[in-house]
């Protein structure tokens, strides 16, 4: 007899609950654009926040309500941008992949050291005693981590002092950007073989002080790139991607080595 | 009258220092160590705890009344769980319909509470307890207080640690579980206290 009570008041709890649940789906139903979840359903799920917004399930919803292209998630393959398009009926136009670098080469033993530091292992606290540099070079990267602590895909390590690219991971959702407070990080397009790892503007002599890589600017880049895809601004080279062939040719010829050849 | 008012202080009180759910009892370890990283998430998790709590609290005690007249006290525990899961599932549909910017503030802990065990735990103390209607209810949300307390607390501690220096073999779950320990000896303060 136990039993049968036991099974019955179980068994209409259970039926309770299950009509009340089911009634308040229908009562307390909210309209969601269909859209929304076949978009969210294509995006990778990292939440990285790379296209702007908090996390991949806003990004669907504003994507479903038609304020954000479908081509904002770096994380993902190309193709499936054309899928988001398709959903929302809309012609993708394609947006190039891009990867962060760390324009800086003052590892340890290279960059002079402004002062001995063993406070937190934070770069903004590091930058709290004078100078706003752990290093002589008030471009140079402090080499404290915080890059390496915001990317969610292991992409960013530390190599010698130094924040340093895994390419082969980095999905360009600019985490590392907006984390580094010397602003030497950026996002360049992956197909750009040649860019100048230095961000000092200071002049030549006061480098050759602070710096055993730092850039010079002695021109010499400029005046031996054969496509003249490279100007020398403030003591810094830029690469124009527009003219650069990518002959690697400036890499050879920088007495400082610090030009990156991506395909070296 | 006023015989009941001390006594609803003295269980609100014993809830959240004396009794405290994860410092004493060893309830809700689970959100309480995964949902401490920030001081935001941790008061929101703390938030949705308190409200969970207090309303199984007034649900399970219908339950249980049930339970009893008919002679099937054994089946609390399944019952209650039941209940808790159909309750946090109602709620969640609830306050995504009706208040979209709580849902959106506690946003996953929400469903996580389903398995909180802290929820469980404040429902069968009631019935151990043999507490009235409002003492239960008074329990309830002054259990899922402490149970705040205690989390944010914890957050705090746990932002400030990220930025001190210690060895390097208690980096991550160590210094945390170490931290924990040390505030419930704090809390060990409280146990024994007697109010009124």
């Amino acid at each position: 007899m136990t039993i049968l009570y036991a099974v019955l008041v179980l068994g209409a709890l259970g039926a309770i609950f299950g009509l009340i649940l089911a009634l308040a789906a229908k009562v307390f139903h909210v309209e969601v654009d269909p859209r929304q979840a076949a978009v969210r359903e294509c995006l990778a799920g990292a939440n990285c926040g790379g296209c702007g917004y908090p996390g991949c399930d806003g990004y669907a919803a504003a994507v479903a309500k038609g304020e954000a292209p479908g081509n904002k998630c770096v994380v993902v393959d190309p193709e499936v941008h054309d899928q988001i398009a398709q959903i929302m009926g809309v012609v993708n136009d394609a947006a190039e992949k891009k990867v962060a670098f760390v324009a800086c080469s003052g590892g340890d033993g290279i960059a002079e050291p402004r002062f001995n530091y063993s406070g937190p292992r934070d770069c903004r606290a590091a930058m709290l005693f004078g100078g706003k540099s752990n290093k002589l070079c008030t471009f140079a990267c402090i080499g404290m981590g915080n890059c390496v602590r915001v990317c969610s895909f292991d992409a960013m390590h530390l190599a010698n002092g130094v924040a340093r690219v895994n390419r082969s991971k980095c999905v360009g959702c600019g985490a590392c950007v907006e984390a580094c407070p010397k602003s030497i990080i950026s996002l360049i397009p992956e197909s750009l073989r040649i860019h100048p790892a230095c961000r000092s503007r200071d002049k030549g002599a006061s480098v050759t002080k602070m710096c055993k890589a730092g850039c010079i600017g002695c021109m010499k880049c400029q005046r031996e790139c054969p496509a003249e895809a490279i100007v020398v601004k403030d003591f810094l080279p830029e690469v124009d991607p527009e003219k650069c062939t990518g002959c690697g040719h400036c890499a050879e010829v920088c007495p400082r080595g610090i030009i990156t050849d991506f395909y070296q | 009258m006023m015989e009941q008012l001390t006594r609803l202080l003295s269980i609100s009180l014993g809830a959240i220092l004396i009794n405290n759910f994860i410092f004493s009892q060893f309830l809700g370890c689970c959100p309480f160590l995964g949902c401490s990283n920030k001081v935001e998430t941790a008061a929101g998790m703390g938030l949705a705890v308190v409200f969970v709590m207090g309303i199984a609290s007034a649900i399970c005690y219908v339950v249980n009344m049930l339970l009893v007249a008919l002679g099937l006290g054994f089946l609390q525990t399944l019952a209650f769980i039941l209940v808790i899961a159909a309750l946090v599932q109602f709620v969640e549909m609830f306050l995504k319909k009706m208040v979209p910017s709580l849902y959106a503030a506690l946003g996953i802990y929400l469903p996580l509470i389903t398995t909180n065990c802290a929820v469980l735990g404040v429902v069968l103390l009631n019935v151990q307890e043999d507490y009235n209607f409002i003492e239960a209810v008074v329990h309830g949300i002054t259990g899922g207080l402490g149970f705040m307390l205690a989390i944010v607390l914890f957050a705090s501690m746990r932002e400030r640690i990220e930025f001190s220096e210690y060895p390097e073999s208690f980096k991550g779950f160590p210094i945390s579980l170490v931290t924990a320990g040390l505030l419930a000896l704090a809390f060990m303060g409280f146990s024994g206290m007697k109010i009124f």
